[in-house]
């Protein structure tokens, strides 16, 4: 080995802590790269592969029903390359050890010949026979929360009628992927259930033969969805038809495009603020050392190395640092790639997912880990190069105090020797000490930012179940029913409060801008569920208008005082125009808020309710959901708590739990600079130290010159990351939040007194490390060598 | 007599203005090959500026140097590279060891980059450090170091060596020991040594004493006889 090399290899060495330190900020880094681009390409790829493969289509649409005839017609449609019609009914599971009925679908298979599309993915057991009557397939992951296995049987109760149905197989589907109960956010394995039967028997349940209540169509190439829909919803506008829609729409599908866009965000904004302060360690490290080693230059440069070799020696040390933080970087991102795909197979229903690394990640990540380090040696090399030969003969100068601080006033006069000295040391290099506060209020910023982040996840759960929604249980019923409904629930036992609602599901639009979904009516003195403004105060659903939730009023970017068109898709599909009165923040979903009286108004219907929220006594909660259920008008009970339970489970394991590894990073960052900030101090003031000491300072006199800078450092460094980090939550919230959920910001004193104490505790063990170190050195050995 | 270097109204000038230093006001050398040249002189003479013209460590303000046919003026800085490369070794006052590099992989340092190096064993032996290899300079007294940079210097086979107040550092009973080195290095290697100290008595070993004050030559002197090595006192 070349002496050179003998030389850099024994440098990294000796010092292997700061080394370690940025190889971890950069392998982080790299790690969050290759994990989160990985998990996107795997992601992207499964869905497209699993779609193509089980024909999902393209264009989906439901209606009241409509005679099997009616699906020539569509398959005229220009563009249409096929078309499948099918049943599809409301049903619900009876457990024997689950209280409350769980809500299902039923849906059919296609008898004759294969389905053509929506194909289920039978993970386990068999079709459904041809003839038989009560063969079924069920959803594997509600299978699987229940412990079911093809060959047992199951109660379900289909419009209204209880049956026991034999499951032959567990299935897939690629309209499942994302599979959460109708009008649901969340999916919640356990509570939803998907069930397949052979078309003839389920038509015969819903009344439905000769007839489809649903149906998808492929587009051929070239076509065009939005023409194609048009031609359908007229087809199907006599039939009740809601509307039909594309893939974009369809629930399931967008949650699944959420996720990837979240990632794929989080992996191009995140990684690169990693190598940036890399970079910026790596500069002042070997920046530090080169200042350290003129002398060695200028003699390498006396015995005729060329600036290209000495440089390239300083620079094979950035280089090293850089590929091996990145390697390291790249294996722990394959690891942690494949530690989430669990994550990912628990909240979507993929037949197979495997994490598949993105090989332009190693590239982009390996390359930009370099490039970053590179920029910072270039600087450096800059230095190399400018310095003379001439150097090594000469004896070393003091370092050129004379611009800098002096201490006349009456403030100076209180400070004592080894104030000034520190006082001086920072006036002497202002623009390192800048960018060592500006690197330490970063990792307290991305700190801070990330832990308000996860606090706001619990806020947004408390606000949503504690101020927002306060029922204990929501019913829904089969189909609009009238008060008297509400009445009826209000007689059984335990049920201490009702308040109806009319949900109904229409097209929002203002101008261009539109949103499926529904406008929930409520009665006027509700208190189970409320509107709320900014200052959690309840905003009173008034007389007339509408009160949009804030997510839905930008995606439609209405404002209070406009007039929104509300197209609606059921009943006599009235196109509504009502003003828009207020906007209430929102945390989950899109909601919007009319009066009950005054949405039935506009519908021109008598007074109409869909659903009901309960209170209910505590003790007899379950008798109370077990009767409800039983109900013929009620399709489903949906109870709070579990709602919340799967919502915190979403939190805690789906998109959510990258905050955890969001947090971890961070603190990394923060002791990456701290660490170094303290040993390069180290270095500088290691003479001056050692001089203190001949003079008969104490050790913990000279270790306060050392450690005061970085005091100083702190002192600045953590408010001002606090302010950066208050900013910084605003913007990730931003990109977290999607229509799922929205994430309330607000500065929370505990997560930054939370990342402030990191900081500082990665402070106090960097310089507790490095004063351990100065303790240890002989002092003549400080001063006896050059620096 | 071959003449290894001929200066011509060297001047050296640093800074500028009115704070301007004039190093070098006006020098005119010859320096014959083979010889050791010993270069004295008050602190602040110009010996230092000097010696790190005539070694390609530094650009002379105006007139011109010669290393044989070789115009170091007229050499850009990789011209001056590749002449320190090719042709020069240096010993500094400070011995400017690297740490973490032992005494072996410190000549190699040297040896590998030049055209006709010996063995680093070997020119650590001529220095007398053969038991001493593989230590690092932190586990060497100062004359040993500065042996080592002797043999880092000479392990190239230079024909000229520069030693800028090579026993500076030391004290007398271990400077002579360097002195002595430098004298065999002279013999037999053949090298030129230009050797700058501000220890009168030195020159005594010297085949040309060359003086200087204020930036100028004051006196050449020849020795008739040369003091060895073991007779040199300070
Ligand atoms: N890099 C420099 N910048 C400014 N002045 C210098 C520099 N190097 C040397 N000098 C000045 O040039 C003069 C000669 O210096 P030098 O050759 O080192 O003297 P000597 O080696 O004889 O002690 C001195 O006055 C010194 O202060
Ligand atoms: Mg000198």
């Amino acid at each position: 080995m070349k002496p050179l090399d003998r030389k850099l290899l024994r440098d990294l060495n000796h010092i292997r802590g700061q080394v370690i330190a940025i190889a971890a900020v950069i392998a982080v880094g790299v790690l969050l790269q290759v994990m989160m681009s990985g998990l996107v390409t795997s992601l992207t790829e499964t869905r497209r592969a699993y779609y193509e493969r089980n024909r999902l289509a393209n264009v989906f649409a439901s209606l009241t029903r409509a005679p099997d005839s009616q699906l020539a017609i569509l398959a005229e449609i220009p563009g249409v390359a096929r078309v499948e019609g099918r049943v599809r009914g409301a049903a619900l599971v009876n457990l024997p050890d689950e209280a409350v009925p769980i809500q299902a679908r039923a849906t059919s298979l296609e008898e004759r010949g294969e389905q053509l599309l929506n194909q289920v993915y039978l993970t386990e057991g068999r079709m459904p026979g041809q003839a038989s009557r009560d063969e079924i397939l069920l959803l594997a992951g509600f299978a699987a929360a229940h412990d079911i296995a093809p060959g047992d049987t199951l109660n379900v109760t289909m419009n209204g009628a209880r049956r026991t149905l034999r499951i032959t197989g567990l299935a897939q589907s690629p309209e499942l992927l994302y599979a959460a109960a109708p009008g649901q956010m969340v999916p919640d394995p356990a509570r939803f259930a998907v069930i397949w039967m052979q078309r003839t028997s389920l038509a015969a349940a819903y009344d439905m033969s000769g007839a489809f209540n649903e149906v998808l169509f492929a587009l051929g190439r070239g076509a065009s969805e939005p023409e194609v829909i048009d031609r359908i919803d007229s087809v199907l506008d006599r039939w009740g038809g809601t509307g039909a829609y594309g893939r974009d729409d369809l629930v399931s599908d967008r949650f699944v495009q959420e996720e990837i866009a979240g990632l794929e965000t989080m992996a191009r904004s995140v990684p690169p603020l990693f190598l940036a302060v890399a970079a910026f360690l790596l500069y002042i490290v070997v920046s530090r050392i080169v200042q350290s080693e003129r002398e060695e230059i200028g003699l390498l440069k006396a015995f005729g190395y060329t600036n290209g070799e000495v440089g390239s020696h300083y620079f094979k040390m950035v280089l090293i640092v850089a590929t091996a933080g990145a390697a390291v970087g790249c294996i722990l991102g394959i690891l942690s790639g494949r530690a989430m795909i669990p994550v990912y197979t628990k909240f979507y229903n993929f037949p197979f997912l495997v994490f598949r690394p993105d090989p332009t990640s190693f590239v982009i990540g390996v390359g930009a880990s370099i490039a970053a380090a590179s920029a910072g040696g270039l600087f450096v090399l800059r230095r190399v190069f400018a310095l003379d030969p001439a150097e090594a003969m000469r004896p070393p100068a003091p370092a050129d105090y004379s611009r800098t601080v002096t201490f006349d006033g009456p403030v100076g006069r209180m400070l004592d020797q080894p104030s000034r000295m520190i006082l001086r040391g920072v006036a002497r290099r202002p623009w390192r000490v800048a960018a060592l506060i500006a690197g330490v209020a970063g990792g307290m910023a991305l700190s801070a930012g990330m832990t308000t982040i996860y606090g706001s996840f619990d806020t947004m759960q408390d606000l949503s179940f504690t101020v927002i929604d306060r029922s204990d249980a929501t019913v829904v019923f089969n189909t609009p029913l009238s008060e008297k409904a509400a009445l009826e629930l209000a007689r059984v036992p335990g049920v201490l409060r009702v308040e109806p609602t009319r949900d109904v599901s229409a097209i929002l639009r203002n101008g261009l801008k539109t949103q499926r979904g529904a406008v929930s009516g409520m009665i006027a003195d509700t208190e189970l569920s409320r509107a709320i403004d900014k200052d959690l105060r309840p905003i009173p659903l008034p007389e007339r208008g509408i009160v949009l939730s804030q997510s839905l009023a930008d995606i439609l970017e209405i404002e209070p005082g406009e007039m929104l068109t509300i197209e609606v898709r059921e009943g006599r599909r009235p196109v509504l125009e009502v003003p828009v009165v207020r906007v209430a923040r929102s945390l989950i979903g899109t909601p919007a808020y009319m009066q009950l009286d005054a949405l039935n108004r506009e519908m021109k219907e008598p007074l109409r309710i869909t659903s009901a929220r309960l209170m209910v006594d505590p003790a007899r909660a379950d008798e109370i959901y077990a009767t409800l259920s039983d109900m013929p008008t009620v399709a489903g009970v949906t109870v709070a708590e579990d709602l919340q339970a799967s919502l915190q489970r979403l939190m805690d394991e789906g998109a959510g739990s990258a905050r955890y590894i969001m947090g971890v990073v961070a603190f990394v960052i923060t002791f990456g600079i701290v660490y170094n900030a303290a040993r390069i101090a180290q270095t500088e003031l290691n003479r001056d130290l050692a001089s203190l000491r001949v003079m008969g300072f104490s050790k913990g006199e000279a270790a306060f010159v050392l450690l005061g800078e970085l005091g100083l450092i702190m002192l600045v460094a953590v408010p001002l990351g606090s302010v950066l980090g208050y900013g910084l939550s605003i913007l990730i919230a931003k990109g977290f939040s999607s229509e799922i959920y929205q994430i309330p910001t607000g500065f929370d004193p505990w997560s930054h007194g939370f990342a402030a104490s990191f900081t500082l505790a990665a402070a106090m063990v960097s310089g507790w490390l490095v004063k351990r170190d100065l303790d240890r050195t002989a002092l003549i050995d400080v001063l006896k060598s050059r620096e | 007599m071959t003449i290894a270097f001929t200066a011509k109204g060297l001047t050296k000038t640093y800074g500028e203005g009115r704070s301007a230093v004039h190093a070098l006001r006006g020098v005119d050398l010859e320096i014959p090959q083979g010889e050791i040249v010993v270069m004295l002189g008050a602190s602040g003479s110009g010996k230092s500026t000097l010696l790190n013209i005539l070694g390609g460590l530094d650009h002379a303000s105006t007139g011109t140097v010669h290393f044989r046919d070789i115009c170091l003026t007229d050499l850009d800085d990789s011209g001056l590279t590749r002449y320190r490369r090719e042709h020069v070794g240096f010993v500094f006052q400070f011995y400017n060891l690297m740490p973490s590099l032992t005494a072996r992989e410190n000549v190699e340092l040297v040896t590998e980059i030049a055209d006709n190096p010996m063995r680093p064993e070997e020119a650590l032996e001529l220095v007398g450090l053969k038991e001493r290899v593989d230590h690092f300079p932190s586990q060497l007294s100062g004359g040993e170091q500065q042996r080592v940079a002797i043999a880092r210097a000479i392990a190239k086979q230079p024909e000229v060596l520069f030693c800028d107040e090579p026993t500076g550092a030391l004290d007398s009973a271990t400077g002579r020991a360097v002195l002595r080195v430098l004298n065999e290095v002279n013999q037999r290697l053949g090298a030129t040594v230009l050797m700058v100290t501000h220890a009168a008595n030195i020159a005594g070993m010297a085949h040309k004493v060359i003086r200087l004050a204020d930036g100028q030559i004051r006196e050449v002197e020849q020795n008739e006889t040369r003091l060895s090595p073991e007779e040199v006192v300070w």
